[in-house]
């Protein structure tokens, strides 16, 4: 089943945008973005795979070994660093939001208010 | 817009998405059948041409390093951003904080746990350091080893030490840091520009494969990002830890 990996990661993002929808806490609704970004992880990685080959470190490696491809990992790499410094300034937002409002609760934070 | 209507909306939306996400992934290669070219093509030219033996950080910080300067400053404005969310509102003062810090300790924290920490954050500094320095070689680069070294004063803190914590990374130093790593990746993609005449072009002697001083400006670059990610998770950190104790208060 080659197609195995592809569909963890849909069923991933699915169930992480699931989790942003029904969330009643803010801190919750970061984790689940978190968890939806990580689907991206495991299709960056996933698609860069080559079935028998080394990791794209040549420390102890001859050249010329088949490798998976380097650029998706770096990819992923650049994926993790946005998604601390997105979860970072959420997070920042939420204990903002305590502090004016009193509640964390996106359910009760629908209205503006000047 | 109810709780049960909006998870209705979502299902049917959701189940759309799926839908298309999986008609796409049947067109895609299948797993383990990497088609190429672009990382083959590194995979076989990357240690000649680079020399260096850690291909996922020559990609980085030399092939696509002009895309890691957009991602360093992401970082950069993020924590901006975040010291700006969580500047003094009304009705806070610097003083009530420095008092909140001065008692914070754990109550429950206990003597073994103290300790643990604190011994922890020599070796943790080095690994970081070592990690940081060897991006090149082996697995690992700025951002990891950054990592690393933020997290060694947070073992301070986790021993009931926010004082410490303070003492071993104080704001100004640690707001020094971050800039001057960002810079200094910065700076040395001008290097390329003056040197070389390519913005971000490897103008330093390649050395030997496999050499701790070797494959260029990778491993400055590495050390700058190093520094400023570990500013940057610093910064962050204590913003965050100051919330909560002015909270706690």
């Amino acid at each position: 089943m080659t197609l195995l990996p592809y569909l963890v990661a849909v069923w991933v993002l699915c169930w992480g945008l699931y989790g942003i929808v029904t969330s009643r806490h803010l801190v919750h609704l970061v984790v689940c973005l978190g968890v939806a970004q990580a689907a991206t992880y495991l299709l960056l990685v996933g698609v860069g795979y080559r079935n028998g080959a080394a990791a794209p470190i040549f420390a102890g490696l001859a050249p010329g070994t088949p490798v998976v491809d380097p650029v998706v990992q770096a990819l992923a790499l650049v994926d993790i660093v946005v998604e601390a410094t997105v979860s970072a300034l959420l997070l920042a937002l939420a204990v903002q939001a305590q502090k004016r409002f009193g509640t964390v609760d996106p359910d009760e934070l629908h209205s503006l208010r000047g | 817009m109810s709780r049960s209507v909006r998870v209705g909306l979502f299902c049917g939306g959701a189940l759309a998405l799926a839908t298309m996400l999986v008609l796409a992934c049947v067109d895609l290669p299948g797993f383990g059948h990497y088609p190429g070219p672009y990382g083959d093509v590194i995979a076989r030219t990357g240690v000649a041409a680079r020399h260096a033996t850690d291909l996922v950080t020559a990609v980085n910080f030399d092939y696509r390093a002009f895309d890691t300067l957009g991602e360093e400053f992401i970082l950069f404005a993020a924590v901006l951003g975040v010291a700006i969310v969580l500047r003094d509102v009304r009705g806070e003062s610097e003083r009530a904080r420095q008092e909140a810090a001065e008692e914070h300790a754990f109550g429950d924290a206990s003597a073994a746990l103290g300790a643990v920490g604190l011994c922890l954050v020599g070796p943790l500094v080095v690994l970081g350091i070592y990690i940081v320095t060897h991006g090149h070689l082996t697995p690992g680069g700025g951002f990891q080893g950054g990592l690393a070294l933020a997290a060694a004063p947070l073992l301070a803190f986790l021993g009931g030490e926010y004082v410490a914590m303070k003492v071993v990374a104080p704001h100004a130093l640690v707001e020094a840091g971050e800039a001057a790593g960002a810079a200094g990746f910065a700076l040395i993609g001008l290097g390329g520009l003056v040197f070389a005449g390519v913005f971000f072009e490897n103008f330093i002697g390649l050395g030997t494969p496999g050499k701790l001083l070797s494959a260029g400006t990778i491993p400055l670059s590495n050390v700058a990002v190093g520094i400023e990610v570990a500013g940057a998770f610093l910064l962050l950190w204590t913003e965050f830890s100051d919330q909560a104790l002015l909270v706690r208060k």
